[in-house]
């Protein structure tokens, strides 16, 4: 692996010890390859990973601006800060100039910039006063239009609240949760079963079979949408669940491949006991194969699960206009038709529909990111 | 060959004759027993749709009843009509432009991520590699909606971004027709996740002792890469580049949620899929529709075949021992 570890920019600096060595007999100055080895590791880590690491916050920053402006109202939008914040006001009580006023810094003669209250705007001269002590009013020229306001942070989330009641979003969560919650038991019991009856067993056509899985992930799935859908509008399952979840009870070919992969892993002399045992090839997949094989079969159900919380156009053309039996992704999608202008609020909407996949993943990375590495290994 | 791309590892049963004793056929009736689920699931979602979709290409069927005409067949009539209809060459044109971006870029992207994430001078890998695949778990109706305003010419954070570094005139990346394609392939390459974790079990996957042959006899870093790691991840790459262009045949979603199903501006972003999607759910032209499914099915299976055909000259299985 030694070798990997190129085009990121600042490997030069890392160059490998023995040639340091022959430059300084060369070139004997001051310079970064008199540090010793340890040290010149520890440089060449450190560039590494605050390269990596500005790279990442430019991968991200598209979530930075999405949680950053769902915390703001929509004044604070208008405003064109960065973070929200809100113009600073001062309410003054009593005294000639009562009432509510932005407060701007202004830079006097004296050379202070003092926050002032902006008590009568004017074209070219303006009056401020000071908040402690609002009776003596400043007379200041110039425009005020260019004068600085102060800002103060001030996030609110109340976006949230909104966003979850306009949603529906306990009623998405729960349609969400049954479509993929069935289609998940679908997809698991159905996969390990192909998958085991290709690893396991020898019959006539298996190249064919597994061929004819792989023609599966290579065809377009407009081409057999028009018919589907034209079937499942003549059984009546059009404006149901249906069409979401029964199709995932017939196996799918990258479950399969990733199941029967990890299946050729498991050494057969198990099985083999257990069938001396009388054990039937059901019973040895139940007990002998699923037992070692966890990990990848909740991989099989995290990547269903994922599968069905993103999945939008079959729900979109089978649920249009069943608005109670919509899942997120289409809920997510009409709430944004309707609240378009609303920027933070729809942003706000947007990570409540994330929040769910987002901290599955991260609570359940290990296995996830291994079932991923599973597939790429079968290549 | 196929079949060992994607599916992995032949084993042995695959190969060894069994004979006809009883045993032998029990063993068959039980694996295809087991198999079933599958051999039902194809006839029903795939094998029946596929034929019924070519035969609905030479009717004049419609998805909506309109009112009690019967459905008839009319010939070569949609295909014709698909020969000569602007909006699928607008489609097909759209499709390649940003094909020929898109399945490059989503192959070198995360080829770097997973050359960065490998890195061994590199603190908390495995922190890093749960950062970058993140964006791949955002919704994408969320992501469409994060997009759609973090690159807004004025108040977008991307904009700002580029005009504090000096470019003035940043365009309207959705709104101008000659950016909305390159602003599209910048947006998917945050859902590399997938690709990024695959390349790096591939590097991973690299043996050490290539790299030191390689380095004693004197390969610098660029010969390293295209000598050893290139030609040793090539089934790989293979593979993501088959995922990408199967991707590309059906990108949809996107466009469309974010855009409209007109395709602005001007129709510089009304690809294929979303010619076949007005024809068949605005207009229930099912025929129709089913006519340009098929017909991307057609494109689709020629260029699939003809990258199968030219692994041989670039994927290399020598040290395929698995």
């Amino acid at each position: 692996m030694t070798a990997t570890t190129t085009a990121t920019g600042v490997d030069r600096k890392g160059t490998g010890n023995r040639l340091g060595r022959m430059a300084l007999a060369k070139e004997p100055q001051k310079s970064f390859r008199d540090l010793d080895g340890p040290t010149k590791r520890f440089i060449g880590k450190a560039g590494v990973t605050l390269f990596a690491t500005i790279i990442m916050v430019g991968f991200l920053l598209p979530l930075v601006f999405m949680g950053v402006t769902s915390l703001k109202t929509e004044d604070q939008l208008a405003n064109q800060q960065i973070l929200p914040k809100t113009v600073d006001t001062v309410t003054i009580t009593e005294g000639e100039f009562a009432g509510d006023y932005d407060l701007l810094s202004v830079p006097l003669p004296d050379g202070s910039t003092p926050a002032l209250a902006l008590v009568k705007p004017g074209r070219e001269e303006s009056t401020f006063v000071d908040p402690a002590a609002p009776e003596v009013p400043i007379e200041w020229v110039g425009r005020w239009r260019t004068l600085e306001p102060g800002y103060t942070l001030d996030p609110t989330f109340e976006n949230f609240g909104r966003a979850y009641d306009r949603l529906n979003f306990l009623q998405l969560l729960r349609n969400t949760g049954v479509i993929a919650g069935l289609g998940m038991a679908g997809t698991v019991i159905s996969s390990t079963l192909v998958a085991y009856g290709l690893s396991r067993f020898r019959m006539r056509f298996k190249g064919l079979i597994i061929a004819s899985l792989v023609a599966t992930i290579i065809l377009p799935r407009f081409v057999t949408l028009v018919p589907t859908y034209a079937v499942f509008s003549r059984l009546g399952w059009v404006g149901t669940w249906w069409p979401l979840i029964v199709p995932h009870f017939f196996a799918n070919a990258y479950n399969v491949f990733l199941l029967r992969q990890f299946f050729l892993t498991i050494p057969r002399d198990l099985d083999e006991a257990a069938e001396i045992d009388g054990a039937g090839p059901l019973k040895t997949l139940i007990t002998v194969i699923l037992p070692q094989a966890k990990g990848a079969i909740l991989a099989v159900a995290l990547f269903h699960f994922f599968f069905a919380w993103n999945d939008f156009l079959e729900p979109l053309i089978y649920l249009s206009g069943r608005r109670d039996l919509q899942p997120i992704s289409v809920g997510l999608y009409e709430f944004l038709g309707l609240y378009d202008t609303a920027i933070p609020l729809v942003q706000a909407g947007a990570i409540l529909s994330m929040s769910v996949p987002i901290l599955v993943f991260l609570s359940l990375q290990k296995i996830f990111l291994g079932g991923i590495d599973l597939s790429g290994s079968l290549k | 060959m196929a079949t060992t791309l994607f599916a992995g590892s032949p084993d042995e049963t695959d190969t060894v004759d069994i004979g006809d004793g009883r045993l032998a056929k029990r063993e068959r009736r039980r694996g295809l027993l087991f198999v079933s689920p599958w051999l039902i699931g194809l006839t029903l979602f795939f094998v029946f749709p596929i034929v019924a979709s070519l035969v609905m290409s030479f009717t004049d069927y419609r998805l909506v009843a309109d009112g009690d005409e019967p459905t008839k067949f009319v010939g070569l009539e949609n295909w014709r009509t698909m020969l000569g209809d602007d909006n699928v060459r607008n489609g097909l044109w759209v499709t390649a432009k940003f094909g020929l971006l898109f399945v490059p870029m989503s192959i070198f992207v995360p080829l770097g991520f997973a050359y960065l994430l490998t890195s061994e001078r590199l603190w908390g890998r495995s922190f890093f590699r749960v950062m970058f695949y993140l964006p791949s778990m955002v919704p994408f109706v969320a992501g469409v909606i994060v997009w759609r305003f973090y690159l807004n010419n004025q108040s977008g954070w991307l904009s700002r971004l580029l005009r504090g570094a000096g470019w003035e005139g940043t365009p309207n990346f959705l709104n101008d027709k000659n950016w909305v394609l390159p602003t599209l392939v910048f947006m998917a390459m945050w859902g590399v996740g997938n690709s990024i974790i695959i390349f790096i079990a591939a590097l991973n996957g690299v043996p050490t002792q290539l790299y030191e042959a390689a380095k004693i006899d004197g390969a610098g870093k660029w010969r390293l890469f295209r000598d050893v790691t290139w030609p040793m991840i090539s089934p790989i790459t293979f593979y993501n580049v088959i995922i990408s262009l199967v991707g590309l045949g059906q990108y949809f979603l996107v466009p469309f949620v974010l855009l409209g199903p007109e395709g602005p501006p001007e129709g510089a972003s009304r690809f294929y899929t979303m010619v076949f999607f007005r024809e068949t759910f605005s207009f229930f032209k099912g025929g129709y529709g089913a006519a340009l499914a098929w017909g991307m099915f057609i494109i689709v299976f020629a260029i699939t075949s003809l990258l199968f055909w030219s692994a041989k000259f670039w994927v290399h299985y020598e040290y395929e021992e698995r």
